[in-house]
C-alpha cells in the first residue's frame, strides 16, 4: 500500500478535500471516494467518452487523468450541469428527444456538449459530430443525440 | 471497483517537479523504474494494461520549459513535450505558420484526448503509427534533450528506433521540439487513412512540406515522411528530392508518390494489408503534396 496522498480542488464549485493513492484515477476517486456516480466508466481506456469531465474549462476522459493531477483545479462533472430549480436545456432536450436508451453514455455526451456549447454558441451539426467523435453510443445511432443538441442550442440562445 | 476495461493500475510514486533540475534527479536514481507522466494518454492505458510496470511516475507539466509555446522571425517555434494538443490548434501563430502541426494535433484522438495528448508524448511512445511524427520530420523539427550528463539535440527522423523505443539514454527527457523559422511560399499538410472519420489509428500517413521558387514558382526543396508503413514513421528521402527543381504539377506529384512507395515496408495486420498500404502511400502522398503546394502559394 503506498502512501496516500491529500488533495485539494474544486468540483462543481465546491472546495473538496480527499486522500488517494497516487495510481487512483480521477474517475476512481469521483465514484469510489466521493460518491459522485454520474461520471460513467465505459472502456476505461480512453475510447468511450462516459467519463467526460471537465477540468480548468477543457473535457477530459477522467479514466485517463490520475486524480493526484486535479491537485488546485476546477472540476465539473455531470452533477454539476443541472441549474438549481431545473435540469440544464441539453438534459431536457436528451429527455425530449429520447437521445438515450441505457443511459451509460449519457452523461459523458451531456458534459461534452456542454463544453461545445458554452464555448461555442452557433456550433452546426457538422462540429457538433466532430467534438462529440470521442463519445461512443452503442443503443441510438447517434442521431437522437446530435438532435438533442442542437434543440438545446436553440433554448439556450434564447436564456 | 470492478473495471469492465483495463484493470486498476498497480501503485507507484507520484512526483510533480517544479523545475527541469529536480525531474532529472529523480530521472537519475538508479535501480527505480520511472517514466513520465504528460498527458497520461498513452502511459496510463499501458500501465494499466500490465506491459510494464513503474515505480515513479514523474507528472512534468509544471515544469515551465516544458509548457514553452512561443514563436519568433529569428528562433522559429519552441514547442516544449509537455503542451497538450489543443494548445497548439488554438494558437495563432502555429495555426498559421505550422499548419502541418496542426493537421496532426487535430486529428489525434476525440477533442477529451486533445486536452491532455501533447506531442512530445506522441513522439517518445514511439508508435509507428503516430499521427505527430511525419508533420514533426517534414517541417525539420529538432529533439531538444536534457538528461543527467547535460544537453543534447537530435534530428526528429533520428529520433525514433523501433516500435515502442526512442534515442533517448536513461535518465533523459526530452523537454521541447524546435522548429526552424517558417520560409516564405512554403506550406505542410498531413492526412492520414482511416476507415472512420474520427477517432482511429492510422492504417497509412503521409507528411509533405514544399517550398517554391518565389519567381519560378518551382520547388525548391520538399520533404516527405510516412506513417503506419514500417517500424518507425520513416522520412522518405529519395521522395522528397525528386522534386526539388520540378515544376508543382500532378507529373512531378505522381514521381514523388512512386518513390514514396518505394520507402514504405509496411506489414500485414488487423488494421491493413501491405498492398492496401503501399496503395494508400501513393495516393495520400500526392493529396499531401497538392494541400501543401496550394499551402505554399497562399503563404
Amino acid at each position: 500500500m503506498s502512501e496516500k496522498v491529500h488533495i485539494e480542488t474544486n468540483i462543481n464549485g465546491s472546495q473538496v478535500e480527499f486522500l488517494c493513492e497516487p495510481r487512483q484515477s480521477l474517475l476512481e476517486v469521483l465514484r469510489d471516494v466521493l460518491d459522485m456516480t454520474g461520471t460513467k466508466e465505459g472502456c476505461n481506456d480512453g475510447n468511450c467518452g462516459a467519463c467526460t469531465v471537465i477540468v480548468d474549462d477543457r473535457i477530459i476522459d477522467s479514466c485517463l487523468m490520475l486524480a493526484v493531477e486535479s491537485q488546485g483545479k476546477k472540476i465539473t462533472t455531470i452533477e454539476g450541469v443541472a441549474y438549481t430549480d431545473r435540469l440544464h436545456p441539453l438534459q431536457q432536450a436528451f429527455l425530449e428527444n429520447a437521445a438515450l436508451q441505457c443511459g451509460i453514455c449519457t452523461p459523458g455526451f451531456i458534459v461534452a456538449a456542454k463544453s461545445l456549447l458554452d464555448r461555442e454558441p452557433d456550433a452546426d451539426e457538422g462540429r457538433i459530430r466532430q467534438w462529440l467523435a470521442g463519445n461512443l453510443c452503442r443503443c441510438t445511432g447517434y442521431d437522437k443525440i446530435v438532435r438533442a443538441v442542437l434543440a438545446a442550442k436553440e433554448t439556450m440562445k434564447n436564456e | 471497483m470492478d473495471h469492465i476495461g483495463g484493470a486498476a493500475l498497480r501503485n507507484f510514486k507520484y512526483f510533480s517537479p517544479t523545475t527541469l533540475g529536480e525531474a532529472i534527479r529523480l530521472m537519475a536514481d538508479q535501480g527505480i523504474s520511472t517514466k513520465i507522466l504528460a498527458g497520461g494518454t498513452d502511459i496510463l492505458v499501458q500501465l494499466r494494461s500490465d506491459r510494464f510496470q513503474v515505480d515513479r511516475l514523474i507528472d512534468v507539466k509544471n515544469i515551465p520549459e516544458m509548457n514553452e509555446l512561443s514563436y519568433s522571425t529569428t528562433d522559429g517555434l519552441l514547442l516544449g513535450a509537455a503542451v497538450p494538443c489543443y494548445k497548439i490548434y488554438e494558437h495563432n501563430d502555429v495555426r498559421e505558420m505550422y499548419s502541418g502541426v496542426v493537421d496532426a494535433a487535430f486529428i489525434i484522438g476525440g477533442i477529451q484526448i486533445q486536452g491532455r495528448a501533447t506531442i512530445g508524448g506522441n513522439l517518445c511512445n514511439a508508435s509507428p503509427s503516430a499521427d505527430a511524427i511525419p508533420s514533426l520530420v517534414v517541417l525539420s523539427a529538432i529533439c531538444l534533450i536534457e538528461g543527467p550528463n547535460g544537453r543534447r539535440e537530435l534530428a526528429v527522423e533520428e529520433f525514433c528506433t523501433g516500435p515502442g523505443k526512442n534515442a533517448l539514454a536513461p535518465g533523459e527527457i526530452l523537454v521541447a521540439l524546435r522548429f526552424p523559422p517558417t520560409v516564405a511560399s512554403s506550406g505542410a499538410h498531413y492526412l492520414r487513412f482511416i476507415p472512420r472519420n474520427e477517432m482511429d489509428i492510422a492504417v497509412a500517413g503521409v507528411g509533405a512540406w514544399v517550398s517554391l521558387d518565389e519567381k519560378t514558382h518551382r520547388v525548391k526543396q520538399a520533404r516527405i515522411a510516412l506513417s503506419a508503413v514500417g517500424p518507425t514513421p520513416i522520412f522518405a528521402k529519395e521522395a522528397s528530392e525528386i522534386l526539388s527543381g520540378l515544376d508543382p504539377n500532378e507529373e512531378s506529384f505522381e514521381l514523388a508518390a512512386q518513390a514514396a512507395q518505394k520507402a514504405a515496408s509496411p506489414i500485414d495486420d488487423m488494421r491493413g494489408t501491405v498492398r492496401q498500404r503501399v496503395h494508400l502511400v501513393g495516393v495520400l502522398t500526392k493529396r499531401a503534396l497538392r494541400k501543401a503546394v496550394n499551402r505554399a502559394k497562399e503563404s
